[in-house]
């Protein structure tokens, strides 16, 4: 560790903490439907698009209509995806004439980015058209992006209303979000990665030559030696600065190349790479300071805030502490970070990010539930490699995915005003709104849903013949590696422990299922949650009254998160990282 | 409150509770009975299923036999020990409910039939609408009214108390309970409840547990526990295949070692009992509860009603100073005011004397020989008074004095004037002495707030509640009172309609109010209430209008009732985290006891050092079932709750049972592992 990466990490973090309270603010009005700056331009646009879809902005929703809403048009969406998908061949913009997805594939990939995953068990440049890519793909890291933060606004109404049947509408939720809050985001993200030099055209790939040809060796499917030289490289090219922004700004992570923002075209500069992880945690981060101001309760959303920033700060530490120690098997070299070399684990990173914004990246993704990468999350040292899965597992809540990082955590802020109002002899009450037993059975099957779905598909990946067929490493490694893809299918994240080989039928059909359930099996008890908090009375706090603002119940909402996660999947994590941690140190790596 | 003949008796460790719990804990292994309690299902279920395997590897010879005997045997005394837990919770409730029935055993009755004469009929016989006839030495067959006539009761069978009561036809007091005995006089009752739903039947099946339904805030923590136990189920279950992967497959008493030690046991085990310690805590203190939901709302109570006359003040006004008029000595004045009262037998009175005597030692005197005629008080004239010798000494209100004076063309001085606005406005009742129409003073009678009421105020405010005082008083009085006794809040010159109108707006801005009462104009009051108590003293629409009865008749007694609902939640939210917050430990002790085997590496996790791995698991299952009997008496006497604010309580519950619980098990498990060692057990 350098003081150089601590102060980029503190840089980063002082930027994050900047950008939360206007960007939160600024959402906490357009979803209020006050006065912003942009009215003059998309009113008319907004009014437009309900005229069009016959849509009554004024019609409150129930919480079950707002839900039915949201299934169907996710459900359309996806549909619509998977068909592009199926038929590229004959639509426009492919210059390289790349065939039509395959159907498992195709599956995947449609449930992938519909639930905001972006989980991608292809290499985009060889399978994905430019009009895959964009009419498909990049549709839906926009509206993907808008149903999490709907889902999350719809929450936060609930808590804030009193004595209501409805939540709000989600039709004019999606809408307001696109329009006044993703599409300006992207804007200006994509002109600022333009400037950084992200490419952004629809030619065909280039040709170029290499300065230095070099040869290869391999066999040929009849077992013959062959020899060949390799003059020439094919570079890809494509809408990259447009998709880049919406890939971070809507936690998506989908890359437009398979090296994802590891690759040149997508991050090619320092700030480009400061500002994509910006990009992620400006939205998220965000939410809490208009959870404060919608529930007015302004400390409340920076109690929540400052539980999240502990977590992230506690990753962080972790992941750059275990890739700067580096593999200690690599006896006799030297591996001090220093002018000359970053120092630390430098496999599967650029060199040119190094150790402090890889692991940085790493942490910030998968908080988030990004999932880009800038460096392989494959080759992280055992522990290094323990933060994202973690992470992940905890449910994605530090900042989180747009919308979902806030009601994953608000889950969790349900279970702890539970415990903590009992233990101050009252009935528990959160912001005033009694938590009775249908909002605790709702916050449990929605935390349930995403760890029955890890455990029980890693459980049958690891002794399964279609599951063991996938990993590249034997042992905990490749336990590893099974675990972080279910794990972050469950979680939308859609990073991976690159090594794995996903796909494949069985692991293209079961993922698509799990991350369809990890999202919108856990966001129907959360909408539950929302209509019946929505319908109760409002009790005005006392002095028996547990605060929800301030330290205590930071600390507290952290304690509940590690104890729920670390409880559930200890026994799975101490037989990967944690066993091949252990057998690292004492000399065997896998 | 003298003697309490149940409740206080049954101590802990009473023999034969402990020995009926021990015998109902076995029954309670009725899986129908069990399933009710998923937690302790599972654990159940666990042991049904080692017990199965150890069977079977007997008959197949297979090694371990001796660990898994142990593991099954520990697993069965989890399930038994919270069962006893729960069965000692009832035990008590049980003694007393013998006690009672006791009580109820067949009487005769006489009951009056249309044409006046009495039949006798067995008092099972009797429906509600019936009159019955009670004289001296009978039972009262069943609960009802007085109708006719006034007796002296005595209800200790009831309340504990041995000190009869008085019941009357007619006002506040003609209540009469089945199972009491009338001790002289004859009364007439109206029979109002059926049998089977009398008082005493209701009271038994409360204390006995029959009636219990689970509560709303218990039934939210059992979907929370519920939720757990599904979770840890699959983390269990899910880390077979994981170990078969890793080249580690477990045997079935490891795996479910694990489960019943993640699960949360220890406070799925002692969930009921600690509902029935509330209900019993409750009885103890002589207060029925018609329901635990009852309970559970007085924790959350937020604003306090309390009657002024005979809660807030003892209920009758005193003497506490007199003022002369100029010209006239303080002796003199309390020589006149003693003699005006000689032959007013009212409270007020009677302290008049008292005053007189302690101040200057003013006896009484033999009047007799100076042939006093006793003016009594009268409504018209308002005074009261005797003359003598001549002396024509009136006291009375300041109004009634000056009609008195005035007739004779005096007036009261300016002095006195303001003396007794002086004494209103403290919130004293002022009244005027006169002697032969000459005001001679003041006698200031004040409202006596009881003792330590101020501090119980302190407490509830800690608490986050709200105390109002209802008076009938005027504004100015009631302020006086309101803040002598230091109540937030008062409301003045109220009616029985102004206190439900208060009940209702507090409720619309979401408050929760407690209050009691014993009139039949208080029970709209106690039924809107969220907690009303209504005083066993009271009438019988009051006591059906409540939804918990004080024995004792003491009004204050909502105070304890506020704890007790507190504590009640606290208990169950203590032994939640300290039960979740054990797991960490009993993850350090199985965890690496199961995989060492095959990884001795990761015995670098085994940070408690624990022996070997038999010794590590049966260890931790071992602290597992140790630590619900260690916690019983907590379950049972309920968490300590301090008047500390939230915060301050939520930081020291947290450290004590969250950072306590984490700790605890690392030391316990570690004990218990040395212990085996010395015994060679594993």
């Amino acid at each position: 560790m350098t003081g150089m990466g601590w102060f980029q990490i503190f840089l980063y973090f002082v930027a994050v903490l900047a950008l939360t309270k206007p960007m939160g603010l600024y959402m906490a009005r357009v979803f209020q439907q006050e006065t912003t700056f942009l009215d003059f331009l998309l009113r008319p646009v907004e009014r437009l698009i309900y005229r069009l879809c016959a849509v009554d902005e004024r019609q409150e929703m129930h919480w079950k209509l707002y839900g039915r809403a949201m299934l169907l048009f996710s459900g359309v969406s996806m549909l619509l995806l998977y068909f592009i998908e199926r038929l590229q061949r004959w639509l426009p913009w492919n210059p390289e004439k790349l065939a039509n997805v395959a159907p498992d594939l195709a599956w995947n990939t449609a449930a992938s980015f519909t639930t905001n995953t972006n989980w991608q068990s292809y290499v985009p440049e060889t399978t994905m058209s430019y009009f895959t890519q964009m009419a498909g793909l990049a549709y839906h890291n926009f509206v993907s992006a808008a149903v999490g933060i709907a889902l999350a606004i719809a929450l936060v109404r609930g808590i804030a209303e009193r004595e209501t049947k409805t939540i709000g509408n989600f039709w004019v939720d999606i809408t307001r979000c696109l329009l006044w809050i993703l599409f300006p985001v992207c804007l200006i993200a994509s002109f600022v990665f333009v400037s950084q030099g992200v490419v952004q055209n629809l030619k065909p790939y280039v040709t170029a030559r290499l300065i230095e040809p070099h040869a290869v060796d391999s066999q040929d499917a009849d077992g013959r030696q062959v020899h060949k030289v390799i003059a020439e490289q094919r570079i890809a090219q494509g809408p990259v600065a447009s998709q880049e922004a919406i890939k971070m700004a809507g936690t998506n992570g989908g890359g437009f190349f398979n090296a994802n923002s590891a690759h040149p075209y997508e991050n090619p500069t320092p700030f480009s790479n400061f500002f994509q992880m910006l990009l992620i945690f400006l939205i998220p981060s965000g939410l809490t300071s208009t959870l404060g101001r919608m529930t007015g309760s302004p400390r409340h959303g920076w109690a929540v805030w400052t539980a999240m920033a502990l977590l992230f700060l506690a990753g962080v530490f972790a992941a750059y502490a275990a890739e700067s120690r580096g593999n200690p098997l690599l006896r006799g070299v030297d591996r001090q970070a220093s002018e000359q070399q970053a120092g630390g684990n430098m496999e599967g990173k650029e060199v040119r990010i190094g150790i402090a914004n890889s692991a940085l990246f790493t942490t910030v993704t998968t908080d988030a539930s990004c999932g880009a990468v800038n460096n392989m999350h494959d080759s992280l040292t055992p522990l290094g490699g323990l933060v994202p899965l973690v992470n992940i597992m905890l449910g994605e809540i530090v900042f989180g995915g747009v919308g979902s990082g806030l009601y994953g955590i608000l889950v969790f802020v349900v279970l702890s005003v539970f415990i903590a109002g009992l233990m101050v002899g009252r009935t528990p009450e959160y912001l005033g709104k009694k938590i009775e037993a249908y909002d605790v059975k709702m916050a449990v099957l929605s935390i349930l849903v995403s760890s029955l779905m890890i455990l029980i598909f890693a459980a049958i990946g690891v002794v399964t013949k279609s599951g063991t067929a996938g990993i590249t490493n034997p042992g905990p490694h490749g336990f590893s590696q099974i675990l972080y893809a279910y794990t972050s299918a469950a979680g939308n994240n859609g990073s991976a422990f690159a090594g794995i080989n996903a796909n494949t039928l069985w692991y293209n059909a079961s993922m698509g299922v799990v991350m369809l359930a990890g999202r919108f099996l856990a966001v129907i008890p959360i909408l539950a949650i929302a209509g019946n908090l929505a319908s109760k009375k409002t009790v005005p706090e006392s002095l028996g009254t547990f605060p929800m603002t301030g330290p205590l119940f930071s600390v507290l909402l952290v304690s509940v998160i590690l104890i729920v996660g670390a409880l559930t999947f200890f026994p799975a994590l101490s037989l990967g990282p944690i066993l091949e941690h252990l057998r690292m140190v004492s000399g065997k790596v896998f | 409150m003298s003697t309490h003949s149940h409740g206080k008796a049954t101590s802990l460790t009473d023999r034969k509770i402990l020995r009926t719990a021990t015998i109902d804990s076995f029954g309670k292994l009725d899986p129908r009975l069990m399933i009710k309690n998923p937690v302790m299902f599972v654990v159940e279920v666990g042991a049904v299923l080692t017990l199965i395997v150890l069977v079977l590897n007997a008959i197949h010879h297979a090694h371990g036999f001796w660990f898994g005997l142990q593991i099954t045997l520990w697993l069965w005394f989890t399930v038994l020990f919270a069962n006893f837990a729960e069965a000692m919770a009832e035990g008590r409730g049980k003694a007393q409910a013998e006690t009672l029935r006791k009580a109820r055993a067949e009487t005769e009755a006489r009951r009056v039939c249309e044409d006046g004469s009495t039949e006798i009929v067995p008092s099972s016989a009797l429906r509600a609408g019936d009159v019955v006839m009670v004289a001296a030495g009978e039972f009262i067959p069943g609960d009802g009214e007085v109708i006719e006539g006034v007796a002296s009761v005595d209800e200790s069978a009831i309340t504990g108390e041995s000190a009869p009561v008085i019941r009357e036809s007619g006002g506040d007091r003609s209540a009469v309970t089945g199972g009491t005995r009338v001790l002289s006089d004859e009364i007439k009752v109206r029979v109002t409840s059926n049998p089977g739903e009398t008082f005493l039947d209701r009271m038994i099946s409360l204390v006995e547990g029959a009636s219990r339904q689970k509560t709303p805030n218990e039934i939210a923590l059992n979907i929370l526990l519920a939720g757990l136990t599904i979770i840890f189920l699959l983390a269990v279950a899910t880390l077979q295949p994981f170990a078969i992967y890793s080249g580690a497959p477990q045997n079935i008493f490891s795996l479910v070692s694990l489960l019943v030690c993640l699960i949360p046991t220890t406070i799925g085990g002692l969930l009921s009992a600690i509902g029935i310690a509330g209900m019993d805590r409750m009885i103890q203190r002589n207060v029925i509860a018609m329901s635990g939901r009852a309970v559970e709302a007085s924790g959350d109570v937020d604003v306090l009603l309390l009657d002024k006359t005979g809660t807030i003040t003892l209920g009758n006004r005193q003497a506490t100073a007199f003022h002369p008029s100029p010209g006239i000595t303080e002796a003199e004045l309390a020589n006149v005011a003693q003699l005006a009262s000689f032959a007013d037998e009212t409270p007020e009175g009677r302290s008049i004397v008292v005053l007189a005597k302690e101040k200057y030692g003013l006896r009484g005197r033999e009047l007799a020989p100076h042939n006093p005629i006793f003016i009594p008080f009268s409504a018209q004239t308002c005074m009261s008074g005797l003359d003598m010798d001549g002396r024509e000494i009136r006291k009375g209100s300041p109004e009634a004095i000056r009609r008195h004076v005035v007739e004779k063309g005096r007036t009261v001085p300016a002095e006195m004037q303001e003396v007794v606005k002086l004494i209103s406005n403290a919130g004293g009742t002022p009244l005027l002495v006169a002697q032969n129409r000459l005001v001679l003073g003041a006698i200031e009678l004040t409202d006596v707030v009881k003792g330590g009421m101020r501090e119980r105020f302190e407490h509830l405010r800690a608490m986050g509640i709200r105390t109002m005082m209802i008076t009938g008083d005027n504004p100015l009085t009631a302020a006086a009172i309101a803040r002598q006794a230091g109540v937030d809040d008062f409301l003045a010159e109220a009616k029985p309609e102004d206190k439900m109108a208060l009940i209702k707006s507090e409720q619309t801005k979401g408050k929760l109010v407690a209050m009691t009462g014993d009139g039949t104009n208080d029970a709209p009051a106690l039924a809107q209430a969220d907690v009303g108590v209504a005083m066993n003293t009271g009438t019988q629409a009051a006591k059906e209008a409540g939804n918990m009865i004080d024995l004792d008749s003491n009004p204050t007694k909502l105070i304890e009732i506020v704890e007790i609902g507190k504590q009640l939640l606290i208990t169950r939210g203590a032994l939640t985290t300290f039960s979740v917050a054990n797991d960490v430990a009993k993850y350090f002790a199985i965890i690496p006891a199961m995989f060492a085997g095959t990884f001795p590496l990761l015995d670098r996790l085994n940070i408690m050092g624990l022996r070997t791995p038999e010794s590590a698991i049966l260890s931790a299952v071992i602290f597992n079932a140790l630590i619900i009997i260690a916690l019983i008496p907590l379950a049972l006497r309920g968490v300590r709750y301090r008047p500390l604010g939230a915060a301050a309580l939520l930081r020291r519950n947290l450290v004590i049972y969250g950072l306590g619980g984490v700790i605890a098990p690392f030391l316990g498990i570690k004990l218990i592992d040395v212990l085996i060692g010395l015994l060679r057990l594993a």
